[in-house]
């Protein structure tokens, strides 16, 4: 198949393992796969027992689900209470635990909550219900954002008043300055996520590479391009020359997706937001505009913006989200992990999703 | 959790957990507590078995089927993955207020015409009708009885045995899942639903060793491999490489972020043979027209763990575990 077999090809696969592995001369490489879907085809193909053990591979915030903050969710479970609304979300998001309940708990005890493909399918009930009030509860991205976009600005061409859009959009560049600049941390690389650079572009990280400077690779998805852009980071760590390329040049184009940014630019504002483990990054969180603002779940319902709920949330909470998301602890770590916190009955997101860190880790025990 | 949610009818995990821990702690015997897909008896002379299952499909049409075609091939796979021989099913309808009569005949005629090539008397049913809202559209229960051919059970399965499926993966979850979400997708997938006892049959006629079978349905191969793994003890290890899939099918699971051993089947059986038959086995299934492209997918392992393995297409090794929740895409 085109696009596919060829990225896949064991005999080049185990060429690219043979050459990685020879260049191994540092005690440790610790690269950053930033992006769930790269998390997933890690474990799909069994990468990392293929590579020499001195490369450490961490995985980084990149599952949205993982890093949508128990305020977020929380307002989302007191909007899901109420009998006029429709919650409208990926089904992801469904089973993500706050304080013992989740969307899926709350359906099953009679509130209406639909998964949805994208947010123009959220548009479509909404058109469908015009007596009831349907949330879209966005979450995502650079990539999930500009449908989003579209459906705020489609809801305000047909003046659609029963639609609105809760945001917990994030951006990835500013994350990576955040989770570079850790000491403690002390990455030597990122693999940059495909899908979000399809959308920013190898421009969209000019300003985080200004400022940190590490080896960057934007790859896909497939084996060979997985393991190729880890051996330019590796190449890189033993040359001490910061790099930022784009191996995913069948996708990725210098300026991103000119349309989608255009769009994102028109729909939302850039402020701090937070990041569930992460805490709260500059200037990370895309906001609905005010232009759009009779379509913002955020003023329309009056919610706690969670910005300023950090502290009492974290302290409440105890498991270990917060290192294990950041790669400084492994999952097993945790004191919950395997006991008070499983798949069936998860504690935080990273055991839900199967991008999530602990899941994986749970599922390889 | 104290209600049901609808992960509980998933398949996977969950509904493992429903199902021991709250219909077989209270319908405890011992023809239950073999958790089989039929429950095996002696009656009289003859050996049988026996199985129920309920279909609330949507849609109720769809590529390859409608939800009369595999209330019929669902019960019958259920029988004959018991090496038993379908004779007779029962039907019960459950139907909404409004439903339109003409679809309800689509659905009848299609179970009597799936029935007749199959050689099964539908002999007993029940129709309900309930008010608008308090169903969808159409619910049928099946459930039927057959002779039972060969003694099969979970503890037969030794090391060294061979895993072997009928044929591509996913077909039925993907076509579904394609009907329902509307998603505009380049080519059609039709589901696989389709009455597997013929070759179950030519498998026992040729004397093949076969120790167990399953169909591989809701939760998909994971799931059922999972299951026989804890109900056998021994661990399995499949080869990605060797498990047959369609390219339509692999292209979508991999546009929408799925793992295609979690996806349902409605014609696919795995069979644990031998190794000495394992190779003629396959040659047969070959020969016929739902095996075309029946593969042997594995092995059973020494080791006592009741796990399951993935060698993957590079020559990594990972866990395969049942899946969670209904397969759901990624987000981004």
């Amino acid at each position: 198949m085109k696009y596919i077999d060829e990225y896949r090809d064991p005999k080049k696969v185990r060429r690219l393992v043979d050459l990685i592995n020879s260049e191994v001369v540092r005690p440790v490489y610790k690269i950053m796969e930033v992006c769930g879907t790269h998390t997933a085809a890690i474990r799909r193909f069994g990468i990392k027992s293929m590579l020499s053990q001195k490369i450490e591979l961490i995985s980084g915030p990149g599952c949205p689900v993982c890093v949508t903050s128990d305020g977020y969710l929380k307002n989302a479970l007191f909007l899901a209470r109420h009998k006029d609304i429709v919650i409208t979300t990926y089904p992801d998001m469904l089973r993500v635990p706050a304080d013992g309940e989740s969307l899926e708990t709350l359906r099953s005890e009679g509130a209406d909550i639909r998964g949805v493909n994208s947010a123009l399918d959220a548009l479509d009930i909404a058109r469908r219900l015009p007596k009831k009030e349907v949330v879209f509860l966005a979450v995502g991205f650079e990539t999930t954002a500009p449908g989003t976009a579209i459906a705020l600005e489609t809801a305000k061409k047909e003046k659609l008043r029963n639609f609105s859009v809760y945001s917990a959009h994030k951006t990835i560049p500013e994350a990576l300055i955040a989770l570079g600049e850790d000491r403690e941390l002390a990455l030597n690389g990122f693999l940059l996520p495909g899908h979000v650079s399809a959308i920013i572009g190898v421009s969209g990280y000019a300003r985080v590479f200004k400022k940190i400077a590490l080896p960057s690779v934007i790859t896909g998805f497939e084996s060979s391009d997985i393991l190729f852009a880890i051996y330019r980071i590796v190449k890189a760590v033993n040359d001490r020359r910061p790099i930022l390329e784009n191996e995913y040049t069948r996708i990725v184009r210098n300026k991103g997706n000119t349309r989608a940014k255009a769009l994102l630019k028109k729909a939302f504002i850039q402020k701090d937001s937070l990041w569930r483990g992460l805490g709260v990054i500059k200037n990370s969180g895309l906001f609905v505009r005010s232009v759009y603002s009779e379509f913002d779940a955020q003023k329309k319902y009056n919610l706690k913006n969670e910005v300023k709920n950090t502290r009492a949330l974290r302290a409440a909470r105890g498991c270990l989200c917060a290192d294990v998301l950041k790669g400084k602890i492994a999952p097993t770590q945790c004191p919950f992990f395997g006991k008070s916190c499983t798949p069936l009955a998860p504690k935080g997101p990273c055991m839900v999703s199967r991008e999530g860190t602990c899941r994986s880790y749970f599922e390889y025990q | 959790m104290d209600k049901i949610t609808l992960s509980y009818g998933s398949g996977g995990v969950l509904t493992h957990k429903l199902v021991t821990e709250v219909f077989a702690a209270a319908f405890k015997n011992e023809y239950l507590d073999e958790l089989d897909d039929s429950a095996i008896f002696d009656l009289g002379k003859g050996t049988y078995a026996y199985t129920t299952d309920s279909y609330v499909i949507d849609p109720i049409f769809f590529p390859g089927g409608d939800i009369g075609k595999l209330a019929v091939c669902g019960t019958m796979n259920d029988l004959a993955s018991c090496a038993a021989e379908p004779k007779f099913l029962t039907a019960g309808f459950i139907l909404e207020e409004g439903f339109a009569f003409r679809d309800l005949e689509k659905i009848v005629l299609s179970m009597a015409k799936e029935a007749k090539t199959q050689r099964v008397k539908i002999v007993a049913g029940d129709t309900k009708v309930v008010p608008r809202g308090k169903t969808d559209k159409v619910f049928i229960n099946t459930s039927g009885i057959g002779t039972v051919q060969k003694r099969l059970a979970a503890s037969m399965i030794k090391p060294g045995d061979m895993v072997l499926i009928n044929g591509p993966i996913a077909q039925h979850g993907l076509s579904i899942l394609l009907s329902r979400e509307k998603f505009n997708y380049h080519a059609a997938i039709k589901s696989d639903c389709n009455s597997l006892w013929c070759i179950v049959k030519l498998l026992l006629q040729n004397c093949i060793d076969v120790h167990f079978m399953r169909d591989a349905t809701r939760g998909g191969v994971s799931a059922a491999t999972n299951e026989i793994a804890d109900l056998c003890g021994y661990s399995l290890i499949l080869e990605e490489k060797r498990i047959p899939v369609t390219a339509p099918c692999r292209n979508l699971a991999d546009i929408l972020g799925l793992e295609l051993l979690d996806i349902a089947n409605e014609g696919k059986m795995l069979f644990f043979v031998s190794a000495r038959d394992s190779a003629k086995a396959l040659r047969l299934l070959k020969s016929s027209r739902l095996g075309k492209e029946a593969a042997i997918i594995g092995s059973v392992l020494k080791e006592k763990n009741g796990r399951v393995y993935l060698k993957t297409i590079l020559g990594g090794e990972k866990a395969l575990s049942s899946p969670l929740t209904e397969p759901i895409p990624r987000i981004c």
